[in-house]
């Protein structure tokens, strides 16, 4: 299996401060991957720089083996096709109603004509497990629940290899973030993606995640299933998951 | 992986099957997509075609979308779909069982609901605008009684930012006015041989009428604009919220202080690019008619009654409220949305002026007998 995304030797400096120094990261198709690190440890940063938001300092970044910033338009709006990113408050276009937030990336490829995007914008609510009539909403009308899940059905709406998560589940109550963890899971299950999420959340984390990179100091400070993460002895990770709250989340796991 | 094809077989019982195969996803079918679309519409037409979609390597939906298109929204009668393939017709199945509803129709009395809904906007501005004067004369009245609580520190930055910030442009944009305008009443007066009224014209004109009115409008496209962008930003992102709920008055932190400090930065400013914009005027007027410097400074307060400068500070501190009082107004009535950001913000700038405008002409009519030269 070829890897989605290969980081080489990066490293990030904002001002004075470090952000990264020589991380490597290598994550294999079909996976889903969690980037779990303190505040301000760069797990975002890392995730806008995957996806070309941010130029790295030093170092290397591919995704699906070719390189960013090719200096081709063509090549790098290609690129960018593939992959689709759940913004951490959804970042709806507010002058839009659903339909048309959902519609915008197929209607801007250029090809396909109205009726098919009509379908395939109903296809995708229906996904996203929301109602034919929510699709003449605006943004400001919805629900924090359901931004998100308007936010994944455009992110969907290329029919991406690479879904990109930030903060999928911050700010929603515990039922609902429960449920959009299952209804990603089930999407992930569905077309076969390879999913990449940024959580502080442990129950999303548990949720989730089949891999787990920790980021801290500067780097990826360990690599693994949950299992095998929870037995590194590093005062970060032990305090990130061996509270009681992690306990119970992954003990709720393993049963279930 | 290859891309997408259709092929026409018959098999050893006579019945004619159509083969697809290779990669129907979105990013393989984009640049053949009309051509696929044609195909595909024109086999459906024929009945009696099954259809094998064994050879599909990957599908998405959009590549399931257009062959469930132009089967008619239902499945053939002979079609053979992989058990792999199947989920993804699956889920297009579930999606179309859903009952659809688009946006309600317009009724034929839709005009009336326009002509309602644009009358109940106006009375609520009126309304809108109303209750912001009323409250903000009421905390006035309760910085008078307690001025410790005044928010000074606020208006003394609202001061700098749009008093002392906008110097620069009205004196450039003052100074520029006062030679265009001296040169071309040069040009008329030399014919007359009336040289010495170009005096007379400028001080007029500039002092009375062209100084406010000139600031009015680079103000509320400067500082106006700004206000309403600050204000709507601060709707967007609950800050108003959240000082409300910490006792602060909005009012009071926020309208009062750009209210106070436009009323006392708009007069100065009046003053500062009034005697800019003469300045240019008597550079020209040295230039262009021989006019030297003491001579129209020594003129300038016989021809021009001091009750004309004071009109003017009147309308600084007129427009000033007005330009801050509108900015306030709009900025408060932004919706969390970037359209309505935009628009609120236009709305309050050409406001502003058009309202400064009117109410110039207010002035004019009311002061007609106050301050003509004899």
């Amino acid at each position: 299996m070829k890897p989605v995304i290969e980081v080489d030797n990066l490293s990030t400096r904002f001002g004075e401060h470090w952000v990264h120094r020589d991380l490597n990261l290598v994550i294999e198709a079909g996976k889903v991957m969690a980037l779990v690190g303190g505040s301000g440890s760069g797990k975002t940063t890392l995730l806008r720089q995957m996806i070309g938001l941010l130029h790295p300092t030093k170092g290397q970044i591919r995704l699906f083996g070719e390189p960013l910033f090719t200096g081709s338009i063509v090549q790098e709006r290609n690129l960018r096709r593939r992959f689709g990113m759940l913004f951490q408050y959804g970042a709806l276009y507010s002058a839009f109603n659903v339909f048309q937030n959902i519609a915008f990336p197929l209607r801007e490829l250029g090809v396909l004509d109205e009726d098919l995007i009509h379908d395939l914008v109903m296809l995708k609510l229906s996904m996203v497990e929301l109602l034919p009539r929510h699709a003449w909403l605006m943004p400001s009308e919805l629900s924090g629940g359901m931004i998100k899940r308007v936010a994944l059905a455009r992110a969907l709406s290329m029919e991406p290899e690479l879904l990109l998560l930030d903060e999928p589940t911050a700010g929603l109550d515990p039922d609902r973030s429960e449920s959009f963890v299952r209804l990603i899971n089930s999407l992930h299950r569905q077309l076969g993606l390879t999913v990449v999420l940024v959580t502080h959340d442990l129950d999303t984390l548990a949720g989730m995640a089949s891999r787990v990179a920790v980021l801290a100091e500067q780097r990826i400070l360990a690599l693994g299933t949950i299992d095998e993460i929870t037995r590194v002895d590093h005062p970060f990770i032990r305090n990130f998951f061996c509270c009681d709250r992690a306990h119970r989340a992954l003990q709720e796991r393993m049963n279930g | 992986m290859s891309s997408a094809s259709i092929a026409l077989e018959t098999d050893a019982e006579g019945r004619r099957w159509l083969r697809l195969g290779g990669e129907w996803r979105l990013m393989a079918l984009a640049s053949r997509y009309e051509a696929l679309r044609t195909e595909l519409q024109a086999r459906a037409r024929d009945a009696d075609l099954g259809w094998n979609l064994d050879g599909i390597e990957s599908l998405d939906s959009v590549g399931a979308m257009m062959l469930w298109q132009a089967w008619g929204h239902a499945f053939p009668e002979r079609v053979q779909i992989p058990p792999s393939l199947e989920p993804v017709f699956a889920r297009l199945y579930a999606s179309t069982k859903k009952p659809e509803t688009g946006p309600e129709p317009k009724g034929r009395l839709e005009w009336v609901v326009t002509v309602g809904r644009l009358s109940l906007g106006l009375w609520r501005h009126l309304v809108d605008f109303v209750a912001l004067v009323g409250q903000l004369i009421i905390d006035i009245g309760h910085v008078l009684r307690a001025p410790r609580e005044g928010p000074w520190r606020e208006t003394s930055a609202n001061l700098y930012k749009s008093g002392v910030r906008a110097m620069p442009v009205t004196a450039l944009v003052g100074f520029l006015i006062g030679i265009v305008l001296s040169y071309l009443s040069a040009l008329q007066l030399k014919n007359f041989g009336a040289d010495i009224f170009i005096v007379n014209i400028l001080g007029m004109g500039i002092i009375r009428e062209l100084g406010p009115v000139l600031v009015a409008v680079l103000v509320a496209g400067r500082s106006g604009s700004a206000m309403t962008a600050q204000l709507g930003v601060m709707r967007v992102t609950e800050e108003i919220d959240a000082l409300a709920t910490m006792g602060v008055s909005r009012s009071l932190r926020l309208v009062f202080p750009k209210v106070a400090a436009l009323a006392l930065a708009m007069p100065l400013l009046v003053l500062w690019t009034s005697a800019i914009a003469l300045m240019g005027g008597a550079v020209s007027a040295q230039f262009q008619l021989d006019i030297s410097y003491a001579f129209f400074i020594d003129t300038l307060p016989k021809v021009v009654p001091v009750a004309n400068l004071t009109i003017a500070m009147a309308k600084g501190v007129t427009f000033g409220i007005l330009v801050a009082l509108v900015a306030c107004h709009f900025g408060l009535r932004v919706r969390p949305n970037t359209e309505s950001l935009s628009s609120n913000t236009t709305a309050s700038v050409v406001s502003a002026i058009t309202i400064v405008i009117l109410v110039d002409a207010v002035f004019a009519i009311a002061t007609r007998k106050i301050g003509m030269p004899l």
